[in-house]
């Protein structure tokens, strides 16, 4: 068991963690900072990000507009002045990716060039291709090499926070190469750990999508808010989930029903395929219900149509599109309409935190998806996760090295024993325990399904009602589960493990959270509660953990500057 | 089990109580014409043997992680198609030319190790403050080097690779890729930095232009190319006068 010790710890080697690195650094370059991901940097899940990155960056637009597009996207649950300063760094921070070698598309002039995206009411989404998430993590990523400040700790599963007197010290982080156990001790700690679509089994998230930082916070003590608000993209792929970027409806693509019709215009006349994503997904489920989808082997689905584009534009501003038809459907997308269907995407939820990443936990931060800083309310729109990630990620960096600068030194004294039972709890629980009839896979696809079936597009408080009993259900199952590896060498059934525990988790929260919030707002829509509910739920839901599998359910307010809530449509 | 399955050779191989690597067979259920490969793997895992190791996540061609030699080839197993090996059997061994850590699972910190050494990033003589916009670039300066970008470090192409097989001091495709990757950068002022990197005796002169790393880039990434280039790089650098040698 070794010790490591640092200024400012990162958890996860995404955009927001890399860019959460570099601010440290670049705050303070006597700063020392350590990184852990669970993959290497370049695996994490910004890497399938496609369509773009918004900021107010042309002559044409303001922060004014950008602000707004976004708190009317929220459906108001947005807090207003995360939201107005997020607009105003938004620029900068794209300005600092292309100084960085993004390959940002052009405009003729050799300028940055910006296409339309969905809720936005002009065209202010900066992009690289179709590959934007990919491109920026490698240039991030590969910037971060020429910091010496930067320890890694690639392929490395925290388990648990280090919490002392209410203060985060650490973590404790499983070598998954050498199965050994560490802490890694730090003055400050950074959460940027991701989403967790693969609670879902319909997703367009990866396989290390798994909720881990919002688990480790919510244990820890911290709050998760609004975790109810998840959302579901309207062009996925059927049967893999692969996402389809809004970008093809962004440069002109058509969402057709079976009958051939827009059908958009009975949903968001004044948008149509630019409408914003909890809208656009409601109106393919209701056309599925009402029987104007197509129906394949892998269920219903919807026509993205892109062949009146032409060629030279598919190849200029959606390669990757025309790739993924060809190598996973079989299909030119040039020639054929893309199937799609409404997919689990990303978590507006998360760690409750404020503009700075802080964490009511001393010392503890977060910032990206596995944070909620009050940006993306009840509904994000496309191409506000990417700055995210850096303007809040870097707010975090700085912030945490900040307090990093003051903070008294970490005593290895109770660190020790919190680590030796840790490792111990991890041991017991998994690697050698005897007995047990139940395997991981059927128990967590198990999970995704009622998931799917409980918490999807459209709840009720039957289903949400099924869905708390079944996760509960789950859970029992899972304290008799066996695990087949008994190595410590690349044990990748223990993180799977670990993991599912993670997930089991955060599952619970979202359906007990969804219940809660009798209402429908933002890409929470109850059927049995089908208008918003300003007087009673003008809120944020903070969960809290507790020894059962029911959160404590606390509520605080917006916070509300400018945009007075209205009635949203477009 | 279902009338239609299919059989995954997989490599096994723990440290802790293998000498050597063996071949374990499964045999997994084939129900749909869209399978891929790590869709049997995963089969594998979740339902007869959770000891199988392997890295993947994106499923989707981008993050790299889930290359392996497949029928001897190297592939990206997310979008290898189970109906182009059935009936036979589908053999799914850890990449050629790498250590194995476990299983289906390479040690590639040689290449963390050779990205960091071309210095992957944007060198200026001087920085363009922020507050100076961005620097000007057509997309036809952008094509220069687009390519090049698209490495996602899967490791195939030294999986392929018969320099690197026998001499992994070699620099290899991916990293004198990248390196290109800035070199062509229209903002990067590097060149000078890399070089003796790139021409130092096991970087790019080891190449014997086979050009396998070129054919089997899920990317369209051309490693060949930038080896062939960046040769002429080094060598233009003794012979053009002296005021052009960056």
């Amino acid at each position: 068991m070794d010790f490591e010790s640092y200024d400012v710890l990162v958890v996860g080697g995404g955009l927001a963690g890399i860019r959460a690195a570099i601010a440290a650094v670049e705050a303070n370059p006597r700063v020392r900072v350590g990184m852990v991901s669970k993959v290497y940097p370049m695996r994490s899940h910004t890497v399938s990000a496609e369509g773009g990155a918004a900021a107010a960056l042309g002559p044409g637009d303001s922060f004014e507009t950008h602000a707004f597009d976004t708190i009317k996207g929220s459906d108001y649950l947005a807090d207003q002045e995360v939201v107005e300063a997020f607009v105003r760094e938004a620029p900068v921070e794209i300005i600092q990716m292309e100084h960085w070698g993004c390959p940002w598309s052009r405009n003729p002039d050799g300028t940055i060039a910006v296409r339309p995206f969905g809720g936005m009411t002009t065209w202010r989404t900066c992009f690289a291709a179709d590959k934007t998430g990919f491109h920026m993590l490698h240039a991030v990523f590969q910037t971060s090499l020429k910091y010496p400040q930067i320890t890694r700790h690639d392929e490395a599963f925290v388990t648990k926070l280090l919490v002392e007197d209410s203060r985060c010290v650490g973590v404790v982080a499983l070598d998954i190469r050498s199965g050994r156990f560490d802490a890694i001790t730090a003055k400050s700690v950074i959460l940027a750990t991701g989403g967790l679509g693969r609670v879902y089994a319909f997703t367009t998230n990866g396989n290390i999508c798994t909720g881990d930082g919002m688990a480790l916070a919510y244990r820890a003590g911290a709050g998760l808010k609004d975790m109810e608000m998840v959302q579901f993209h309207p062009t996925g792929l059927p049967f893999t989930g692969i996402l389809i970027t809004e970008a093809v409806r962004g440069e002109g693509g058509y969402l057709l029903n079976k009958d051939g019709e827009r059908f958009l215009k009975r949903y968001v006349p004044n948008k149509m395929e630019l409408g914003p994503r909890d809208i656009i997904s409601r109106a393919m489920t209701t056309e599925f219900e009402e029987g104007r989808g197509f129906e394949g082997p892998h269920g219903k689905y919807m026509h993205l149509d892109v062949r009146h584009l032409g060629e030279k534009v598919i190849d200029r501003k959606l390669p990757f599109m025309r790739e993924l038809g060809r190598e996973f459907l079989g299909i030119d997308i040039v020639t054929d309409p893309i199937p799609v269907r409404p997919v689990q995407h990303y978590m507006m939820g998360g760690v409750d935190a404020n503009i700075s990443g802080e964490t009511p936990i001393l010392g503890l931060y977060a910032a990206g998806e596995c944070a909620n800083v009050g940006l993306n309310g009840g509904n994000r729109l496309g191409s506000n996760s990417l700055p995210e990630c850096l303007v809040f990620g870097a707010a975090a960096g700085r912030a945490a090295a900040h307090y990093a600068s003051s903070a008294r030194p970490v005593t290895a004294n109770p660190v020790d024993a919190m680590l030796w039972d840790e490792a111990r709890r991890v041991e017991a629980e998994y690697l050698e325990k005897k007995g047990g009839d139940e395997r991981i896979g059927p128990i967590r696809e198990e999970m995704q399904r009622e998931m799917d079936a409980g918490a999807g597009v459209f709840r009720t408080k039957e289903g949400l009602s099924r869905l708390v009993r079944n996760l509960g259900g789950l859970r029992e199952r899972f304290e008799k589960v066996r695990i087949d590896d008994s190595s410590r060498t690349f044990n990748t059934e223990i993180i799977a493990a670990l993991e599912l525990d993670f997930m089991l988790e955060v599952a619970s929260v979202i359906a007990f959270t969804a219940l809660a919030r009798e209402e429908s707002r933002g890409a929470h829509a109850r059927r049995d509660f089908p208008e918003r509910d300003d007087e009673h739920f003008l809120k944020h839901t903070l969960a809290f953990h507790t020894n059962t599998l029911a959160p404590r359910l606390e509520y605080s307010d917006v916070h509300i500057t400018t945009f007075k809530p209205q009635a949203r449509s477009y | 089990m279902p009338d239609k399955t299919i059989t995954v050779r997989a490599t096994r191989f723990d440290p802790e109580r293998d000498r050597e690597p063996r071949m374990q067979s499964y045999e997994v259920p084939f129900t749909d014409e869209s399978m891929v490969v790590l869709d049997a793997l995963n089969h594998v895992k979740s339902h007869i043997d959770g000891s199988l190791s392997y890295r993947w996540s994106c499923r989707m061609g981008i993050c790299g992680s889930c290359g392996m030699m497949v029928n001897g080839t190297p592939k990206l197993t997310c979008n290898a198609f189970l109906r182009d090996y059935w009936p036979r059997p589908v053999v799914v061994q850890p990449l050629n030319n790498f250590p194995i850590i476990r299983d289906l699972v390479i040690d590639m910190d040689d290449f963390m190790h050779k990205l960091k050494s071309i210095k992957p990033w944007i060198i200026r003589k001087q920085e363009l403050p922020l507050g100076a916009g961005e620097h000007r670039q057509s997309n036809e300066q952008i094509d220069d080097f687009r390519q090049f970008s698209e490495c996602i470090n899967c490791m195939l192409c030294y999986a392929a690779c018969p320099v690197y097989g026998l001499n992994n001091e070699f620099l290899g495709p991916a990293a004198t890729a990248l390196a290109r990757r800035y070199n062509l950068d229209s903002r990067d002022q590097g060149l000078k930095e890399r070089l003796p990197v790139l021409g130092e005796a096991e970087g790019i002169w080891e190449c014997s232009f086979v050009g396998e790393c070129s054919v089997v880039c899920p990317k369209g990434v051309d490693p060949a190319k930038a080896i062939q280039q960046t040769k002429l790089d080094t060598t233009m650098r003794f012979v053009l006068p002296y005021g052009n040698r960056e």
